[in-house]
């Protein structure tokens, strides 16, 4: 675990930059991230990560399966909207823990 | 506990020495089917260029009338755990197979057709080889219609041809 400060807020995160405690998370820290990720982040985008913060809350876990079905996003626009490793991706901007799925 | 002075800004992005996964499926059981597309589709959700080639009995996968019906094998695999003379019966390889894909739906793991335009929405591509096609005088209409093509083994090897590419024979 580390601590580490985004858009000037103090957030904990594992060794590998995801959020360990989502509830410190707010849109400009998703920003902050994006940018690193050099993606600049849309409407689209935050349908997206909300979504992903939703099922996170509902203990749903993901796949890229699942976002394909969810009506937010078909899975070619989720590829171009994170590109390289979408699920890890929006995962990451959206703060909550790395995604464990193979599928 | 370590302390970040930073914000984690422009970490330095790592160049990727896997850059490309190319699978050889040569195989027709649901096990094969699904390593393959495991393997292939997971290095997409890495954000690996990815690429499937199907040979031989691999074909099957992408056969529209067979691709639906894939077996596990229930004779000549010690994995079962079934009696050679038993894993023999008839029924037995459908049986299995139903039990097999009813763990993978538990699971969320797509059927062969859906687990295919999933991969391909992602950007792999999947191909057939030439020579088992013709060996088995396979069509490319009998083939599933989102192909991206069909290709020699010497194809295969050009399109492996760039730095950090690598192939995986199932």
């Amino acid at each position: 675990m580390m601590e580490a400060v985004i858009a000037n807020r103090p957030v904990e995160l594992n060794e590998e930059g995801y959020f360990l405690k989502p509830e410190q998370w707010d849109r400009e820290i998703a920003h902050a991230i994006a940018e690193e990720e050099e993606i600049s982040l849309t409407d689209k985008h935050f349908e997206v990560i909300d979504y992903i913060r939703d099922q996170y809350d509902k203990d749903v876990a993901l796949t890229i399966r699942r976002i394909g079905k969810s009506g937010v996003v078909n899975i070619k626009e989720f590829y171009a909207l994170f590109p390289d490793g979408p699920l890890k991706k929006a995962s990451r901007i959206a703060g909550i823990p790395k995604p464990a799925s193979c599928i | 506990m370590e302390t970040l002075e930073a914000p984690v800004k422009k970490k330095a992005k790592k160049e990727k020495k896997l850059r490309k996964i190319m699978i050889i499926n040569s195989k027709a059981t649901i096990d094969a089917a699904y390593a393959a597309l495991i393997l292939a589709n997971g290095a997409r959700m890495e954000g690996i260029a990815s690429e499937m080639f199907c040979t031989f009995f691999g074909l099957e996968m992408i056969t529209k009338e067979k691709m639906k019906h894939l077996h596990v094998a229930t004779v000549g695999n010690p994995g079962m755990h079934i009696p050679t003379m038993i894993g023999g019966l008839p029924g037995m390889e459908s049986f299995a197979s139903n039990m097999m894909k009813k763990e993978m739906e538990k699971l969320d793991i797509p059927e062969i057709d859906e687990f295919i335009e999933i991969y391909q929405a992602s950007g792999g591509k999947i191909f057939a080889c030439k020579l088992a096609m013709d060996m088995f005088h396979l069509k490319e209409q009998d083939l599933i219609d989102d192909l991206d093509g069909v290709l020699t083994v010497g194809d295969f090897y050009n399109r492996a041809d760039e730095e950090g590419a690598q192939i995986i024979f199932i």
